[in-house]
């Protein structure tokens, strides 16, 4: 393959707005070579389970994998915190050779005793996939001998995307759900899925639903426990933000206990306002929808003046954005224009065809679209496009840097809550402190 | 969060709960950058190469670029061989590096991918290199990994022109910070001797603002130079678990005569890397390291009282640790607890001599995790913990200062610009762990034992 050709490989995932009328290609496996920021299927199921926060994450297979996914969520807990420690089988060449089932079951033991968990999670990782660990039947065994729940997660690296490793966690919330039997009867209360509490953003949420009346049920997964998430079925309604990870389970609790679910985003005054109104629809209660216009009057009443303070010297500012997934994304165009920024490029490492579209629709002419994006198209398009901010994760923020354009952290690095209007704020904050920086002036 | 550890130690099961170490790979990896434009690659799953770039950025905030074979079910049904070919292809044509460092993963080992073969049917644009290493997850640790990619240049690309060797000396530095290579080489150069260090991440992962990013930034050892290592007189391998094998492998392989000396942390080791020098090359140690030497000496001497006699518990990588424990122990610290994740009989060996020498009684421990270390804590309180990030949860349940030194740091900064080797890193040293006791001294002192001069 010629370099032309290498790089018209990539060129079907790559769109400009108002240029282009065909369907922009994602949701397909990078190219063998690429320096993709894409991750596995391990990484996807675990970034799904681990804020569960009385569980013990046990990873079945050589260190690494349980190394470098040490603590590395912000996700906060009000209970547990063993969801923070790292748990990992170690396996070494012996156990490659002669099977890995035996270790594990020993060290399930082990921690079943020193931690006595209510809950464990084993994963597999790629060597185990391949060797043919079975670790349904030593997740069984374990379970009963300790009479503690053991759910194993099909998650070998190989197997795909990250993608393939959000429904690997939803199957085994599902089973986690299933075990209890018989659904309890429904109450009023909801289920709010996709939210991973980082930097507390689900408490944010929690607390504006119960102002408008609204007890939350079970969250997926942020600060969530073992009894919260049995109690799941007993919802009447799933609100979902993340619907990149969450949709499998979301239509699977739809179809085995009958409740329905619509999408959120608490990303930005617009999208909070609008989603808060439709779960206030939703659940068709006046009382509800009175109080969850007061709700949203004062809030926005008490942030007005401070994200109108931000507009100011932000104002026609232009931003980058390369996220994991696709309603950060769309979010992030409308939460940017409420602070008087344009989105001029924009990408995700996972999005959906219909993330796409949204994008497409909202994003004004000439902004770059683009999926799976490797780092000299980062470069190429943030240059070309006069971006003077970058958002995304911990491989994106150092080349933001070394091209002289400030950067913010919309991925397990925050270190404040962007939901909300609380949120809002923050965000109109942390745009300004990095933009607004004189360290740029010695660039 | 650590609060379910309990003090009585027991037998485990092999597992590990909060590791010292961590996989092969990412040591190759690191090892990789430390060759002039070059973009180490990944053979295996993306989740590994995402995960160490990920884990590299952390420590040493600067961009760290590698390539993946993105590895799917198929290409473990059928072998990696198709990946890797096409990866080859695409590197070179997208990114177009000098050199490819291609390292294997667990998966890749597993299914027995054979890579000199694959290479040998590879397209390799001419004047294009691609070299390997063979790296498994489950044998050995990250440093493990760091010494076999080395030893991979050294299979690859050293090459000997015959007698007689020349007058420059090879430095092998270990998995060290591009401070530290910074400082090894400002030491021998100092020496006035010639000297060709690979890997040398200097340059890369500490490269400087320009405004400008560049995927392959100015440093690194060329790939001439690492040829050109096989003419050397001799090499120096520093620290034994990250550098002696390829130091040994260019001794059989181009009769460059090797020589492991530890990784200079400290007064005494430093000594021994210059000694070494000044004996093979018949130099004169100048005047101006003297003088450094003696102020080393001068502020160990002017501070001492503050050490003296003060427990410690250090824990990291073993070529790191064991210049530490001696380091301290110099200091007249007592060093009770000594951890390294990663195996090796030798580390144990060695650090345990070092403690009789010195009369201290202490626990030393290979392929441990930090679930032990902090068991001893709890059997045996220290003063002060000297280690990687990781040790933060346990200094903070213990309430115990933490100094960071060592991979990786992933909550403090500039870490990795500043030295820890030689003398001005053994004078950065004292003043990190002197600030630690003090600081926590003051925070501790009542009103009337609160001194202004300390």
């Amino acid at each position: 393959m010629s370099a032309k050709l290498a790089i018209e490989a990539r060129e079907g995932s790559i769109r400009v707005k108002g240029k282009q009328k065909s369907q922009l290609q994602c949701d397909a496996d990078s190219i063998a070579g690429a320096v993709s920021q894409r991750a596995c299927v391990y990484s996807g199921a675990r970034v799904v389970l681990n804020p569960i926060t009385d569980a013990i994450h046990l990873v079945h297979g050589p260190i690494g994998c349980a190394s470098y996914t040490w603590d590395i969520r912000g996700s906060l807990s009000s209970g547990s915190e063993l969801f923070r420690n790292s748990f990992s089988t170690d396996l070494q060449e012996e156990d490659v050779i002669f099977g890995g089932e035996k270790k594990l079951a020993r060290c399930i033991d082990e921690l079943a005793l020193k931690y006595k968990p209510s809950l464990m999670f084993v994963y597999s990782t790629c060597v185990v996939g391949v060797i043919g660990d079975d670790i349904t039947a030593v997740c069984k065994q374990a379970e009963q001998k300790h009479q503690i729940k053991v759910v194993p997660v099909q998650s070998s690296g190989f197997a795909g995307n990250k993608s393939a490793g959000y429904r690997a966690a939803c199957d085994a919330l599902l089973q986690l759900i299933k075990s209890e039997g018989e659904p309890t009867a429904q109450s009023r209360k909801i289920n709010y899925l996709g939210d991973f509490n980082l930097a507390g953003e689900a408490w944010i949420i929690r607390n504006y639903l119960r102002e408008m009346g609204v007890e939350l049920n079970a969250t997926f997964t942020g600060d969530s426990s073992y009894a919260s998430l049995r109690r799941a079925p007993a919802a009447c309604l799933n609100i979902m933000q993340c619907a990149g990870s969450m949709t499998y389970l979301a239509q699977e609790m739809e179809r085995v206990y009958n409740i329905p679910y619509m999408r959120v985003s608490f990303l930005g005054i617009e999208d909070t306002s609008r989603s808060l109104r439709e779960i206030a629809a939703a659940l068709n209660d006046k009382e509800i929808s009175e109080k969850t216009e007061r709700l949203i009057e004062r809030e926005t009443a008490e942030i007005r003046s401070l994200i109108e303070g931000y507009r100011v010297p932000l104002q026609g500012k232009k931003a980058a954005v390369f996220v994991g997934g696709g309603f950060k994304a769309v979010s992030l165009i409308k939460q940017f224009r409420e602070v008087g920024m344009e989105v001029v490029m924009i990408g995700t490492q996972t999005g959906k065809q219909d993330d796409y579209d949204s994008m497409y629709s909202l994003a004004c002419d000439g902004t770059v679209i683009l999926d799976d994006a490797n780092p000299s198209e980062l470069e190429r398009f943030i240059l070309q496009q006069g971006a003077d901010l970058l958002v995304g994760g911990v491989k994106e923020r150092p080349l933001a840097y070394k091209l002289g354009i400030s950067f913010i952290d919309h991925n397990h690095e925050r270190k404040h809550p962007l939901s909300g209007f609380a949120g809002a704020v923050n965000f109109a904050q942390e745009v300004y402190s990095t933009l607004c920086s004189p360290v740029w002036n010695y660039v | 969060m650590l609060d379910c550890t309990p003090q009585e130690i027991k037998e485990r099961s092999g597992g590990k709960i909060n590791p010292a170490k961590t996989c092969q790979p990412v040591g190759a990896m690191y090892a990789a950058l430390g060759i002039h434009n070059c973009l180490p690659h990944s053979h295996g799953s993306q989740g590994c190469c995402s995960y160490h770039r990920m884990h590299l950025t952390r420590h040493f905030r600067d961009p760290i670029m590698a390539s993946t074979s993105s590895f799917t079910e198929g290409a473990c049904v059928f072998g990696g061989g198709a990946n890797l070919k096409t990866a080859i292809k695409n590197v070179f044509a997208i990114y177009n590096p000098d050199i490819m460092a291609v390292h294997t993963t667990c998966l890749t080992e597993t299914i027995g991918d054979d890579i000199p073969s694959i290479l040998s049917s590879a397209e390799i644009p001419p004047g294009k290199l691609v070299i390997h290493a063979n790296t498994p997850s489950y044998v050995g640790s990250h440093i493990t990994g760091f010494a076999n990619m080395t030893k991979g240049m050294v299979n690859y690309l050293a090459e000997s022109s015959g007698e007689p060797k020349r007058e420059q000396v090879n430095i092998i530095p270990g998995f060290l910070n591009p401070g530290d290579m910074r400082e090894i080489k400002r030491l021998v150069r100092k020496m006035g001797i010639k000297l060709i260090m690979f890997p040398d991440t200097s340059g890369v992962v500490d490269s400087p603002m320009t405004g400008e990013y560049k995927m392959y930034p100015n440093g690194g050892a060329t790939v001439e130079d690492i040829r050109d290592s096989g003419n050397s007189r001799l090499t120096l391998a520093l620290g034994t678990f990250a550098s002696a094998d390829p130091a040994n492998q260019l001794e059989r392989k181009c009769k460059v005569p090797a020589l492991t000396l530890k990784t200079p942390i400290g007064v005494k080791a430093t000594d021994e890397l210059l000694l070494a020098l000044r004996n093979k090359f018949a130099r004169e140690i100048p005047a101006e390291l003297e003088e450094e030497r003696g102020q080393l000496v001068d502020i160990m001497t002017d501070t001492h009282f503050h050490f003296h006699g003060k427990k410690v518990g250090i824990f990291g990588d073993p070529d790191v640790v064991i210049g530490l424990t001696e380091f301290v122990l110099s200091l007249g610290m007592q060093p009770v607890h000594v951890l390294t994740g990663t195996p090796g009989g030798a580390f144990e060996r060695e650090v345990s001599a070092m403690l009789q020498e010195a009369g201290v009684k202490g626990r030393v421990k290979a392929e441990g995790d930090l679930f032990e270390l902090h068991q001893y804590l709890k059997n045996e309180p220290v003063d002060l913990l000297l280690g990687t990030t990781y040790g933060k949860y346990i200094a903070k349940a213990e309430d115990i200062p933490l100094v960071r030194i060592g991979f990786p740091v992933l909550d403090r900064s500039v870490h990795s610009y500043l030295p820890v080797v030689g003398y001005k890193g053994a004078m950065r040293i004292i003043e990190m762990i002197s600030n630690a006791l003090l600081d926590r001294a003051d925070r501790d002192a009542s009103d009337e034992d609160f001194e202004l001069v300390m």
